[in-house]
């Protein structure tokens, strides 16, 4: 018998968002790229909410298209409901979110992919990692077939060794009863790869048709759509968009869960794995905030040809009759029927520490990663990855420099510096706290940041390019018109800030100074300002914020000059750790799992004290003057 | 090898011919050190042991031949002032014996230490913080009792007790506002910008109260700048000679600065006054005497104190009338000099010129008399009263005065942002500045160029 062989420059293992994200960028970028998935209909699948974006997921999901990535894209096409949410708060918390018609998300990026030059669909199960003297050369799939390759993208989801559980009952399968891979994890380990054990979960799908919606609080989508895409403006996708429900959990609820808290897997010893707490079961809920007599549920729907609606803020593990008493106490759902069970789902996944920033692993040359598989939780963290993963795999294939970006830059930056030093037991969920320079790394201005290296990555043509730099240079001309312009305390403008609830001119001011006022907003100095050129409201928007806030963004910057600095402080390659006596012993440890690059990643990893790392720097830089 | 990890040797008293002369090493040799040169008169000790925090006493022998009796005190690592193994040798005094010993240690494998290396080395081994660190080459420069009591407790670690808890709650603000805007949910910032007003107004209440004893604290670690001004002939030589002549008063002979005024350093109970005696000032048309006016007015402009001499038996004169003018912002103590023959002068002719609290006192420098209630009123003036030598805290540190003013400046910012009623994520901005700050003063946030620059002002052996 003769076993299939064939030659690829890149393979990506997993078609879930990070996998699409990294095959279409390798193939985008020229290298030949075939794509693995266990099934062709779980391509782009959303195994959980049905939404794409959120609160720091948001701007991860603009990140990824100003990178020139497909989520945002792929979002805009099949949305049925949008949101800004967090309008009441700073610029930098705003956060877009979109609820996507999942079979119209799936199928779209299926379609984009098998429409995409240089790439191939393969439904396979990759088992084997193929390793020379710590080189990949290569997959094996179940049936043995051999697929040589340059580099390789390992984006498996929760699909290794997975398996799902509700009460005593489990199933050894991946998500939605997808076959799960069980192979792949003794390789990983055969080729010196540490592997954790997670866990995650998600609530039932109920049937629209059972649920009283005239008792919960209707949520609709804004009325003015922001796109996720630069590429889109509002009007091309502007569509009647579909509500979703707001209710609440109450003390039946919690009495029940918490009478059947000994049935869960969870709390019986069942599950191994971590879960995360940023995104806890209602098990969970309920034991940690015992104060609360209530939390918020969301009702949504699935999609547009569907009557599966989700269930929001209610995962859980707890058994099938347990599940169906507990939904029926709350409002709205006193005759609910349960389409699909709400379950725990464990999973291999790696300690992320053994990647370095690029998403190589350290002691396998080629081989890339991303995703849930990094140990990270979320559809946007994981495309996220799975964009710089395969991007840096073609980077590599293609001989040219990889890319990393910082905490300053993006919060894709954020995510995987975090991942990749700091100790991490649990899935790893983006959040806006972990944004350290926020106010910088908005959702508005992700194109502005991101935009440039893009288009020298290769994934922003040339015509999105050129866009991008009139905007830019309509925002530097606007904000120096506003600045330069100057308004006299006349009759017109005293009237104008009067009718606005702000205080008359004593002397005159500039266009900038009535902007910064915080009553004051661009639309309404439309009367007083005669001249002003004719501007898209995204240019607007961008020198509303940059004018606003100027004080807190220059002071935000120079803390990023700070940063900068200990960045660029780069510690050599092969640095001996052993050999710098006063470092404590834990420290010497870390710092050799970790391998910062610079003294400021070392400053971030859990276990080194500052006080280790003033021995690192006089070290340092006794070593210049050795 | 790093130069920095192996053994490291000085002596840490004066180098003088003292009653006893020490010597200390640190680092991992010098244990094995001290069993190759060192003879303990009670047998079962050496060979290797050593029982940490006990003294010994023995000869210091040098192939056979005994250089120096000495006591010497073992302390091991970590419990050592540098959390290595340390040993200290108490020669008899003498420097050549000192050297003796010295060389010998070094023969066998110590290195000389560095300046500040000793204390160094207890800061990145994670004895002491920056500002202790800070506090010993204070302690060792220290002029007066009040300094070195302020670097004493700055050792123990004051500061840091000081800065820490605001350090922490601004901290746990911060956590605060960031878990609400992840979990808006369970975590409401209903009202929170009064409560967060309240607690960085309390903030910046601390902080200026730290700031407020810089003066105080500059003026006990590096004594006050004094400038004597006066006509010729008003008795300025005189008067500084009294003070330098006091009983109680120490004199150092400051060398040549640039200047060519002699500066004069003087402690008067306690209180460290850095005299300079400049040349008269008046209006002159002569070029030489232009350059010397010219720089007087230089250094009264840098003066923290001004004594101005005036000759009672002459009154208020032209020239007088001229001074008044140059030092019109200044402190000042108005010396009213020769009470002994100036009965004639009034009172009443000082009104024009000066303001009414500025203390007036009569003297006589020939007679040293009134001195008692010029020292009182230099109290009260630059002291409010006296020197508390017990006062927990003096800022002395121009570092740590540099951190914490810009703590404050973000602190305002924080201040002014909530009364703008700003969204809350605005606030973290500069309370992670304040945070940062703090640490810096701390060393939790230090850069290499700060740490090396520190502690190369250290003198050997400490």
């Amino acid at each position: 018998m003769k076993n299939v062989e064939e030659y690829y420059d890149i393979v990506v293992v997993g078609a879930g968002h990070a996998g699409c994200e990294a095959a279409l960028a390798a193939a985008r970028l020229g290298c030949e790229t075939i794509l693995f998935t266990i099934s062709m209909n779980s391509v782009a699948m959303m195994p959980c909410n049905p939404n794409i974006g959120g609160s720091s997921k948001g701007h991860l999901v603009r990140e990824i298209d100003a990178l020139g990535g497909e989520m945002g894209k792929n979002i805009d096409k099949t949305y049925i409901q949008s949101r800004m949410l967090n309008r009441s708060k700073g610029p930098a918390v705003h956060s877009l979110r979109a609820q996507a018609d999942k079979d119209a998300y799936s199928t779209t990026m299926r379609y984009t992919l098998q429409n995409t030059d240089h790439l191939t669909l393969r439904q396979a199960e990759v088992t084997e990692l193929m390793v020379e003297d710590g080189v990949i050369t290569g997959v094996k799939t179940y049936s043995g077939a051999v697929y040589h390759a340059k580099a390789v993208v390992l984006a498996t989801g929760t699909y290794l060794k997975a398996r799902c559980l509700y009460g005593d009952v489990v199933n050894y399968t991946g998500p939605n009863g997808l076959q799960a891979a069980n192979g792949l994890s003794q390789s990983l380990r055969d080729h010196g790869v540490e592997l954790y054990r997670f866990k995650t979960g998600t609530p039932a799908r109920i049937d629209k048709r059972s649920v009283d919606f005239s008792v919960m609080e209707e949520q609709t989508g804004d009325e003015k759509i922001v796109p996720f895409s630069f590429t889109n403006k509002e009007e091309d996708i502007r569509r009647e968009q579909i509500s979703c429900w707001l209710t609440y959990t109450n003390e039946k609820t919690h009495d029940i869960i918490r009478a059947n808290l000994d049935r869960s897997p969870l709390y019986s010893g069942m599950i191994e794995g971590t879960g995360p707490r940023y995104c806890p079961s209602i098990e969970d809920k309920v034991v940690r905030f015992s104060d609360k007599n209530r939390h918020q549920l969301f009702i949504e729907p699935e999609g547009e040809y569907t009557n599966e609606m989700y269930v929001g803020g209610m995962s859980s593990s707890l058994p099938e009759d347990v599940q169906y008493a507990m939904y029926r106490t709350v409002k709205g759902l006193e005759n609910v029927k349960i389409i699909r069970n709400a379950y725990a789902i464990e999973y291999d996944c790696i300690n992320p520490n053994q990647l370095k920033s690029t998403l190589e692993f350290k002691n396998i040359s080629g081989l890339f990663s991303g995703g849930q598989f990094n140990g990270s939780s979320g559809y946007e963290e994981a495309a996220a990855q799975g964009l710089i993963a395969g991007v840096n795999a073609a980077l590599q294939c293609l001989g040219r420099e990889q890319i990393i970006l910082d905490r300053s830059q993006a919060y894709i930056g954020v995510l995987i510096d975090d991942l990749v030093t700091k100790e991490n037991h649990e899935p790893y969920r983006m959040m806006t706290s972990r944004a350290e320079y926020r106010l910088l790394l908005r959702q508005d201005n992700a194109d502005m940041r991101l935009t440039e290296i893009g288009h020298q990555i290769g994934l922003i043509d040339e015509d999105r390019y050129d866009k991008f730099i009139k905007k830019k240079q309509q925002i530097t001309e606007e904000i120096e018109r506003l600045k330069r312009c100057n308004i006299g305390a006349n009759k017109a403008v005293q009237e104008l800030l009067e009718n606005n609830g702000s205080t008359p001119l004593k002397t005159s001011a500039t266009l900038a100074d009535l902007l910064r006022r915080p009553e004051l907003d661009y639309a309404k100095l439309a009367p007083i300002d005669p001249d002003r050129p004719q501007l898209d409201d995204e240019v607007i928007e961008q020198v509303t914020i940059d004018l606003k806030y100027e004080g807190y963004i220059s002071r935000q910057l120079k803390q990023v000059e700070q940063f900068k600095k200990q960045e660029n402080r780069l510690i050599p390659e092969d640095i001996r750790y052993e050999d710098i006596k006063n470092l404590r012993i834990e420290a010497v440890q870390k710092l050799n799992q970790i391998r910062p690059h610079s003294i400021g990643q070392a400053s971030r990893i859990s276990g080194v004290s500052p006080s280790d790392l003033s021995v690192l720097v006089v070290y340092l830089h006794q070593m210049k003057y050795r | 090898m790093i130069k920095e990890y192996d053994t490291i040797a000085a002596i840490a008293t004066s180098v003088s011919n003292a009653g006893i002369g020490k010597i200390r090493v640190s680092g991992s040799d010098a244990i094995r050190i001290l069993d190759e040169i060192f003879e303990p008169y009670t047998p079962r000790y050496g060979n290797g042991y050593w029982p940490s925090h006990k003294v010994y006493f023995g000869n210091v022998v040098d192939e056979g031949e005994i250089i120096d009796e000495c006591i010497v005190l073992v302390m091991k690592a970590p419990n050592s002032y540098t959390r290595e193994d340390v040993v200290e040798f108490d020669c008899h005094g003498g420097v050549h014996v000192v050297y003796q010993v010295l060389s010998l240690i070094l023969r066998h494998g110590a290195r000389a230490a560095e300046p500040g290396e000793f204390t160094k080395r207890g800061f990145l081994n994670g004895r002491i913080d920056l500002s202790q660190a800070e506090a010993v080459m204070q302690l060792i420069e220290s002029k007066n009792e009040a300094s070195r009591q302020n670097s004493i407790r700055q050792i123990k670690g004051n500061i840091a007790e000081k800065i820490r808890p605001v350090r922490e709650q601004i901290l746990y603000e911060i956590a605060h506002i960031e878990s609400a805007l992840d979990d808006p949910e369970h975590i409401s910032l209903d009202g929170y910008g009064d409560h967060l007003l309240a607690l960085v107004q309390d903030w910046i209440d601390q902080v200026e109260k730290m700031l407020s004893t810089y003066d105080d604290g500059r003026f006990i670690t590096e004594g006050i700048r004094t400038c004597i001004v006066g006509k010729p002939n008003a008795g300025k030589s005189s008067f500084l000679n009294v003070l330098l002549g006091e009983e109680r008063a120490i004199v150092t002979e400051v060398a040549g600065t640039t200047r060519d005024t002699l500066e004069e350093s003087v402690t008067i109970d306690g209180i460290t006054l850095n005299i300079i005696d400049t040349a008269g000032i008046r209006d002159t048309e002569d070029t030489v005497e232009k350059i010397g006016v010219e720089r007087a007015r230089k250094e009264i402009e840098h003066a923290d104190l001004v004594l101005f001499l005036i000759d009672m038996a002459d009154g208020i004169q032209e020239e007088d009338i001229h001074i008044f003018k140059e030092i019109k912002d200044k402190k000042k103590i108005i010396l009213l000099n020769k009470m002994d023959i100036g009965e004639t002068f009034s009172m009443e002719s000082l009104k024009d010129y000066v303001e009414d609290d500025t203390p007036c006192i009569t003297i006589s420098a020939k007679y040293r008399q009134g001195i008692d209630l010029f020292t009182k009123e230099l109290k009260k003036m630059m002291f409010h009263g006296t020197i508390d030598e017990k006062q927990d805290f003096y800022l002395t540190n121009a570092r740590h005065k540099n951190a914490l003013e810009e703590t404050l400046g973000s602190l305002r910012m924080v201040r002014g942002s909530i009364i703008d009623q700003m969204p809350e994520d605005f606030f973290t901005i500069d309370l992670m500045n304040a945070y940062e700050m703090l640490g810096s003063i701390l060393g939790e946030a230090v850069g290499e160029d700060l740490i090396e620059e520190i502690f190369s002002k250290f003198c050997t052996g400490k």
